[in-house]
C-alpha cells in the first residue's frame, strides 16, 4: 500500500470528491423520480386538459366513462372494508399468537405480492367459471360470479390482501399487551379493550394500510381485467376503461378517466389527512 | 381474610414459576412479595390478579372462589412496572376509564376523578397526558387509575422498579401514608428488600417458586428461617464455622463445615488484643454515609465485611492496613441440609450464639 507512492490520506482531494458526488447523487435521485412519477404525472393532466375544461368536462356525458366510475367506486367500497377487518384479525393472531404455522400464514399473506393480478385473476375464473370447480354449484343457484361484480370485487380483494396486515402487525407488536391487560384489570372485555385500547393504540398504522389498500384496489388492473369480461357499460373499471379508450384512440377520454383515478386517490389522502387531525394527540406523547 | 392462595402451581414449560404456593393476606393489610428475580412473585401477584391461571390450586378474593373469575370481574387494581398508561388519553381519562367500563354516572366520575387527582397530588395536570409527565407522576396516575373503582384488593408489581432512587424513596413513603389513608388489601413485588421492609407490615420472602418465610420486617431480618431470608434480607457474611472468628464461641452441635451468617453490624472491634478477640487487617475503608465499611482480612485469609456506625469509627480512629481484633455479638447457623431447615415445622431450628 504505502510502498506504491500514493499518500494514505487523500485529504486535500477527498474534499471537492464529496460535494461533486453529493450533487451527482441528488441530481440522479431528481432526474429519476422525474422520469418514473412527475414527469407522466403531469402528463396526463395535460393531456386531460389539452383542449380546455370543456372537453375534459365532457366525458361526464358519455355513460359508460360515468359508468366506469361506478364500478371503480363500488368494488373499493366493498374490498375495502372487507380487506381491513380481515387484516386486523389477521394482524391480531399473528402479533399476540404464537402457535404452529405462524411463518406459513406470514407467508400466505404474503401471496398476492408475489402472483401476477392476472394469474389471480385466472384462479378465480377457474374456480368460480362455467367450468370451474363450483360452477355447476354456483349455476344451479343462478348466482353469477365471473363476468360480474362479485368476482370483481374477488379479484381486487386478493391483490389488495395483504396491505393492512402487513402495516399493523409491527404496530401490535410495538404496542405490547401491558395497555391490554391495564383495560382487563379495570374491568373492560375483550371488546371494550379493542374499540377503547387497542385500536387508538394501532390508528395510525391501521389508517395506512387502509388508505394503500384503498389505491390497490382502485388502481388494479390485471386481475379485474382477466375476471371482469371487460363489457363497456357493465363491467368496465375506470383503469380498463383507460385502456380501452386509448386503444379505440380515444386519448382524450382516456386522459380523463387517469385524472379522474389520480383525483379518487387524493380524496382518500385527504380523507387520511382529515381523520388525523381529528384524533390529534400532541406529537411529543411517546414512551 | 384478604386474599387466600390454596398450594397453587404454576408452570411455564418445563419451568415451575410457582410451586406449590400456600399465603394468607388479612383484610386491609400491606404486603411485600420479596425475592430475586425468577423467584416467582411477580408470576404469584399475576396469578392473584387473574393475569395468569393456574395450574393447581385455588385462589380467593375477600372470601369468594376466584380461581376460575375473569380478570374483568375480579374488581383488583393493578399497578404494572412501566405503568401502562393509555397513551392516548389524558390523566382524567385514564382514570375515569375503570369508572366509565361500569357506567358509572357522570358527575359520579367526574367528582372521583378531582377526589383521586387530589389524593395523588396531581391537581393540575388532569388535561395532561401521559408522555407530558415524569415518571414518579405517570405511576402515581397509575395508581389513581387503580384506586377509582374501588378495588378490593390492590396489586403493585414492582411499582417504582424504573423509577430514580431519590423519586423510588420518596413514593415509598407516599405510598405507605397512602395505604394509611385508603385502607385496601395491599401486595406489592419488589426485588428490593430495603423497599419491602419500609413499606410493608408483613414480608412474603420467595425463592425458586416457594415462599421461604412470612413475617414482619423485623422477624424476617432478626429471625431468619434459612440461610436464603438471611442473605438475601439484609447484608451478611457467611464464614465456616472453623473460622479462626470462632475460635472461642464454637457453637454447639454444628459441624466445622456449617456456614454460619453472620450481619456486619453485629461485630465488636477493639484496638487492643483480648479475651475471645481475633486479630485482622484491614483492608480497604468505605464511607457509606451514616456506617463506614471496613473489609477485613482474618488470619485464615477470610474476608470478614464490618459496618461501624460514625461516632464509634471516629472513636477508633482506624488506618487502612492496621490491625484490629474482632469479636462476633451474634452469630447465626442452619445445621442440616441448606434451604430446608425452615419447610417442616415454621420454626427453623436454627443455631444462634
Amino acid at each position: 500500500m504505502a510502498s506504491n507512492g500514493k499518500p494514505e490520506l487523500g485529504r486535500p482531494q477527498s474534499r471537492p470528491q464529496i460535494s461533486w458526488g453529493k450533487w451527482l447523487l441528488i441530481g440522479l435521485a431528481l432526474a429519476y423520480l422525474g422520469i418514473v412519477v412527475y414527469i407522466p404525472t403531469v402528463n396526463v393532466f395535460v393531456q386531460a386538459f389539452s383542449q380546455g375544461v370543456g372537453p375534459f368536462l365532457g366525458n361526464f356525458a358519455n355513460h359508460e366513462f360515468v359508468h366506469a366510475i361506478k364500478m371503480t367506486v363500488l368494488i373499493a367500497a366493498l374490498a375495502v372494508p372487507m380487506n381491513t377487518i380481515f387484516g386486523l384479525c389477521a394482524a391480531w393472531i399473528v402479533a399476540r399468537h404464537q402457535f404452529r404455522g405462524r411463518a406459513l400464514l406470514l407467508t400466505i399473506l404474503d401471496l398476492p405480492f408475489s402472483i401476477s393480478p392476472v394469474v389471480a385473476g385466472l384462479m378465480i375464473i377457474l374456480l368460480y367459471g362455467r367450468q370451474g370447480w363450483f360452477g355447476p354449484l354456483l349455476q344451479g343457484a343462478d348466482i353469477q360470479i365471473v363476468f360480474a361484480y362479485p368476482g370483481m370485487v374477488l379479484a381486487t380483494a386478493f391483490v389488495a390482501m395483504p396491505f393492512v396486515a402487513r402495516e399493523v402487525i409491527p404496530v401490535l407488536e410495538e404496542l405490547g399487551t401491558d395497555q391490554e391487560q391495564a383495560a382487563h384489570t379495570l374491568g373492560a372485555n375483550a371488546w371494550q379493550t379493542f374499540w377503547r385500547v387497542t385500536l387508538p393504540g394501532i390508528r395510525w398504522g391501521l389508517l395506512y394500510g387502509v388508505v394503500l389498500t384503498n389505491a390497490r384496489s382502485m388502481g388494479e388492473f390485471g386481475a379485474v381485467s382477466a375476471v371482469s369480461g371487460n363489457v363497456a357499460g357493465k363491467t368496465q373499471t375506470l383503469t380498463l376503461f383507460v385502456e380501452e379508450a386509448y386503444k379505440q384512440y380515444q386519448t382524450q377520454a382516456s386522459y380523463g378517466a387517469a385524472v379522474i383515478l389520480a383525483g379518487l386517490a387524493l380524496v382518500s389522502l385527504a380523507l387520511k389527512a382529515l381523520l388525523e387531525s381529528k384524533t390529534h394527540v400532541p406529537r411529543r406523547v411517546q414512551f | 381474610m384478604g386474599i387466600s392462595v390454596e398450594q397453587v402451581t404454576k408452570s411455564f414449560g418445563s419451568f415451575r414459576a410457582v410451586d406449590n404456593v400456600n399465603l394468607e393476606v388479612d383484610s386491609g393489610s400491606l404486603v411485600a412479595l420479596l425475592g430475586p428475580s425468577g423467584s416467582g412473585k411477580s408470576t404469584l401477584l399475576r396469578l392473584i390478579a387473574g393475569l395468569e391461571q393456574p395450574d393447581e390450586g385455588r385462589i380467593y378474593l375477600t372470601g369468594k372462589d376466584a380461581t376460575y373469575q375473569q380478570v374483568q370481574d375480579r374488581n383488583i387494581g393493578f399497578v404494572f412496572q412501566h405503568y401502562a398508561l393509555f397513551k392516548h388519553m389524558t390523566v382524567r381519562q385514564n382514570i375515569a376509564f375503570g369508572l366509565e367500563i361500569r357506567k358509572t354516572r357522570p358527575a359520579v366520575i367526574k367528582e372521583r376523578v378531582e377526589r383521586l387527582l387530589d389524593l395523588v397530588q396531581l391537581q393540575g395536570l388532569g388535561n395532561r397526558y401521559p408522555g407530558q409527565l415524569s415518571g414518579g407522576q405517570r405511576q402515581r396516575v397509575a395508581l389513581a387509575r387503580a384506586l377509582a373503582v374501588e378495588p378490593q384488593v390492590l396489586l403493585l408489581d414492582e411499582p417504582f422498579g424504573a423509577l430514580d432512587a431519590k423519586v423510588r424513596k420518596e413514593l415509598r413513603a407516599w405510598l405507605r401514608r397512602l395505604h394509611e389513608e385508603v385502607h385496601v388489601t395491599t401486595v406489592f413485588v419488589t426485588h428490593d428488600q430495603e423497599e419491602a421492609m419500609e413499606v410493608a407490615d408483613h414480608i412474603v420472602v420467595m425463592n425458586q417458586g416457594k415462599v421461604e418465610q412470612v413475617g414482619t420486617p423485623a422477624e424476617v431480618y432478626d429471625h431468619p428461617a434459612s440461610p436464603f431470608v438471611m442473605s438475601f434480607v439484609g447484608p451478611v457474611n457467611v464464614l465456616p464455622a472453623a473460622s479462626t472468628l470462632f475460635r472461642d464461641t464454637a457453637p454447639q452441635g454444628v459441624s466445622a463445615q456449617t456456614s454460619v451468617f453472620l450481619r456486619p453490624h453485629d461485630i465488636l472491634v477493639e484496638t487492643e488484643a483480648g479475651e475471645a478477640l481475633t486479630p485482622a487487617r484491614i483492608e480497604r475503608l468505605l464511607h457509606l454515609g451514616s456506617d463506614v465499611q471496613l473489609d477485613l482480612l482474618l488470619e485464615d485469609g477470610q474476608a470478614l465485611t464490618v459496618h461501624l456506625p460514625r461516632d464509634k469509627f471516629s472513636e477508633l480512629t482506624l488506618d487502612d492496613q492496621e490491625i484490629i481484633y474482632v469479636k462476633p455479638k451474634a452469630a447465626r447457623a442452619f445445621p442440616g441440609a441448606p434451604g430446608s431447615a425452615s419447610q417442616m415445622n415454621g420454626r427453623p431450628h436454627a443455631v444462634v450464639f
